[in-house]
């Protein structure tokens, strides 16, 4: 091996890859967490190095996988919008996986933990798979990788509705792997070739014809299944509600954001300008659907009597944000798109993870059970409490970032309404969160919990976690800036005719 | 011409299944059916020149899925409980799909048309002309499959080593029953069964040796290999296949199929190519360099019968080894 940083890209889906397998053949409990660990924090320092170098100006030569060139086989040409994602999904894993280890000890059984590594390493390798290619057939092959062990891993929780919900999910996301493996399957028949460079040049002289309107239609529908946009959002919060901690948080902070990333890399490089501008009513229609999507969620996140359904429902609008931002079709729209995915979801894992120390030390995210709590777990309370703020968008957390520059998105699009209607989304969030505070810090317990706080090695990665939606908040630049950047590159690319 | 009405006729026989699919309540009766779905599916993939999805779809769609579902409806009922009300909104869902998909017809290249540019482009090309100087390897599905876009299938074969993971997950070490029913009792099969094993062992050899020269590699192969145990659990019992073949060794099998072939890629790195590169291997520096390819070409095959063979062997024995609930 010449020079590993020249193969990193590569590395970076073979490494978590290979220890899948291997966690099954050696069948420790211990072995399998301490390879997902590492695993992980490989594919971190490897995405920050590539997000370093190209932030800097630098860039990732393509990666030809097999030495063949970009039209015979698979490249990777990680771009910064690549780097981006891959950052925070090997970011979210690093922590994640760290905190495994005792939450999966509470609530796995012990004779299935390596699976439930291998699983969980899986659907990991799927995604950051989907994240990296430079080839559309290849997003297909790693999201059926990351669906089977989602599914799996979802079924794994301890309330038997979590295999009902899991089915459901399984039946929902067969169907929009299905529409996105016919819409790149129509793509490949008109263009001949399933690169997503190349791509990008030819379907733009395709735009008129019903093969790639089709492939459009297909490509938009399943990938906004995966994402959860209203309407087609119905498995979500089921899966979120009973799946095991650590799959919640792993799941709501990574799956529906690569999902996005994917939308986003479909709309503007691949269909580009050529489609969306004949269809500026097709963008009002998601502007209203996102709209439907952020209030619906909001609202049926007020009524919630279960915190973790509650967080669920808060995602359904928070997807609603992303799409919102990028259907505005501008510059900051579509920046506080990006920077909503990066922000939501470290706080969107981060507050599942304390739902898993509350899970951990009451068995319960029911809100009547938090009553009082925050005398018995004053820190857990208070990462809940941070995450809640960020949630809601206030000032000094990264949740306002995003908000700021959708706003600023909504007036450069000359729509201030949305203005109003985002502060009205924001209000709401203010309602469900503070009911869980109420609850937990002057609330009185049904009787006396006997309980002490979660214990150091869930406290910290979800202070990890937790914190830097603040670090992010204050230190914007680094991420911001490659927001804007992947923004920048997205909207260039779709004038690509 | 006649061709044009074989494939009429396989298309109607395909509309009529999939309706009467739709409409029964026999559960059997369901699966059998999708079976022979399946099965005239691979028909027409033969009648469009694709023999090697035809191979793959009747091993896999035609056999052994079909045998799966049998042993799942043995552990629970072959009745469907009627459904509570129809439903319309997927009838309405399914009609959009297939009026969208009626629409995209409209401007897409005749099936077969030589100028349409799928069978133009440079990819295309390179694939129909190039690929027996680079590999030596006449079957030209076989190269794109395991070298060109041999990285796709190691994606697919960690497809099928998930699905194993997944189904030990959900199963994994759920009450196993001391004696799981018998599938089929019946003197006649026992015999014959004795007799069909051995040659379908060395058939899936055959196919998994003989994908370099026509259809046939690792994922039919495998399928086949699973199916000679298959049979040999059916009509003995499952408790007889595992002393011949270990669960937990099965188990490690399909872990080691998909290091295989990872194994395979990262070694090229070692020896200074990239991910997959089997130009490097044997190599003296040469490009192409058909050597390297085709050793990689095999070891990987290999890789992929080896996981797929063991998956399908891990699910048989997930299911069948269970008792009725």
């Amino acid at each position: 091996m010449s020079n590993i940083i020249e193969h990193l890209p590569v590395l970076q889906i073979v490494v978590p890859l290979v220890a899948a397998p291997t966690i099954v053949l050696f069948r420790n409990s211990t072995l399998s967490w301490i390879l997902a660990v590492l695993a992980s924090w490989f594919c971190l320092f490897g995405s920050i190095t590539m997000l370093n170098q190209i932030n800097g100006g630098g860039e990732i030569p393509t990666y030809l996988i097999g030495g063949w060139d970009p039209h015979v086989g698979i490249v990777y040409q990680v771009d910064i919008a690549n780097a981006f994602i891959l950052t925070l999904l090997s970011g979210i894993s690093a922590v994640v996986f760290v905190y495994a280890r005792t939450s999966v000890r509470d609530e796995i059984p012990e004779a299935k933990h390596h699976y439930f590594y291998a699983a969980l390493l899986l659907c990991f390798t799927g995604l950051m798979g989907m994240a990296i290619t430079g080839d559309a057939f290849n997003i297909f092959v790693f999201l059926e990788i990351s669906s089977l062990s989602g599914y799996a891993l979802i079924a794994m929780g301890r309330n038997p509705k979590a295999l009902t919900a899991a089915y459901r999910y399984l039946i929902m996301g067969t169907l929009g792997g299905t529409f996105i493996l016919l819409g790149i399957g129509f793509l490949y028949m008109m263009t001949g070739t399933l690169n997503l460079e190349e791509l990008s040049h030819a379907v733009p002289h395709y735009a008129e014809t019903s093969v790639v309107r089709a492939a459009f239609a297909f490509i938009t529908v399943g990938t906004c299944i995966k994402l959860a946009l209203f309407p087609l959002h119905m498995w979500l919060p089921n899966c979120y509600t009973y799946a095991p901690s650590v799959v919640s948080a792993f799941l709501s902070a990574t799956a529906t954001k690569v999902s996005f990333y994917v939308l986003l890399r479909a709309m503007f490089m691949l269909f580009g300008a050529a489609l969306i501008a004949q269809a500026k009513i097709f963008l009002s229609f998601v502007i209203f659907l996102a709209l439907i999507g952020i209030f619906m969620g909001s609202l049926k996140a007020i009524g919630q009597d279960d915190v973790k359904r509650l967080l669920a429902y808060s995602s359904i609008a928070q997807i609603g944000y992303m799409v919102l931002g990028l259907s505005l079709d501008n510059a900051d729209g579509l920046t506080g798109a990006i920077i909503h995915l990066f922000n939501h979801a470290l706080t969107k894992g981060g507050l599942f993870l304390v739902m898993g120390c509350f899970m951990y030390r009451l068995n319960s995210t029911k809100i009547k059970d938090l009553a009082g709590i925050g005398k018995k777990m004053p820190l857990t309370m208070l990462a809940f409490t941070i995450g809640g703020l960020s949630l809601i968008g206030v000032p000094l957390t990264a949740g306002f970032i995003s908000k700021w520059y959708l706003a600023m998105g909504a007036l450069q699009a000359g729509m201030w309404w949305l203005l109003v209607l985002i502060l009205l989304a924001s209000l709401l969030a203010v309602v469900y969160i503070f009911r869980v505070l109420e609850a937990a810090y002057f609330g009185t317990p049904e009787k006396e919990h006997d309980v002490e706080e979660a214990p150091f090695s869930l406290l910290f990665p979800t202070y990890v976690l937790i914190g830097s939606t603040i670090f992010f908040g204050i230190w914007t630049e680094p991420m911001l800036g490659a927001a804007r950047k992947s923004a920048e590159l997205f909207l260039s690319s779709g004038g690509a005719l | 011409m006649i061709i044009h009405g074989i494939t009429i006729i396989l298309f109607l026989f395909l509309y009529v299944i999939a309706i009467v699919i739709g409409r029964s309540r026999n559960l059997f009766a369901a699966v059998m059916l999708s079976g022979i779905f399946s099965l005239i599916s691979a028909c027409l993939f033969v009648i469009m020149d694709a023999v090697d999805v035809a191979f793959t779809e009747a091993a896999v769609g035609a056999g052994v899925s079909t045998v799966l579902m049998m042993i799942v409806l043995n552990l629970t009922s072959d009745r469907e409980s009627p459904p509570v009300q129809p439903k319309v909104f997927p009838l309405l869902v399914a009609l959009l799909t297939g009026g969208v998909l009626i629409y995209a017809t409209k401007d897409m290249p005749a099936f077969g048309d030589p100028e349409a540019l799928i069978h133009q482009s440079q990819t295309t090309n390179h694939y129909l002309w190039h690929s027996f100087e680079e590999s030596h390897i006449p079957n030209v599905v076989t190269t794109v499959l395991a070298s060109y876009r041999g990285y796709d299938t190691l994606g697919e074969t960690t497809v099928v080593f998930t699905a194993a993971v997944a189904v030990m997950l959900l199963l994994g070490h759920v009450r196993e029953s001391e004696t799981p029913p018998k599938l089929i009792n019946d003197p006649i099969a026992l015999v014959g069964a004795k007799m069909l094993i051995p040659y379908i062992l060395l058939f899936a050899l055959y196919v998994q040796f003989h994908g370099d020269f026509g259809p046939g590699g690792g994922f039919q192969a495998g399928v086949m290999f699973a199916a000679a145990f298959v049979l040999h659990g059916m009509v003995l019992s499952p408790k007889h296949t595992l002393k011949a073949a270990p669960a937990l060794i099965i188990e490690k099998l399909v872990a080691l199929g998909v290091l295989l072939y990872a194994a395979v890629g990262i070694y090229c790195l070692f020896k200074g190519g990239n991910f997959l590169e089997y130009d490097v291997l044997l190599s003296h520096g040469e490009k192409p360099n058909p050597h390297g390819q085709h050793i990689g070409i095999l070891l990987v095959e290999a890789g992929v019968g080896l996981t797929v063979f063991a998956a399908m062997l891990t699910l048989f024995y997930k299911f069948a080894l269970r008792g009725k609930a």
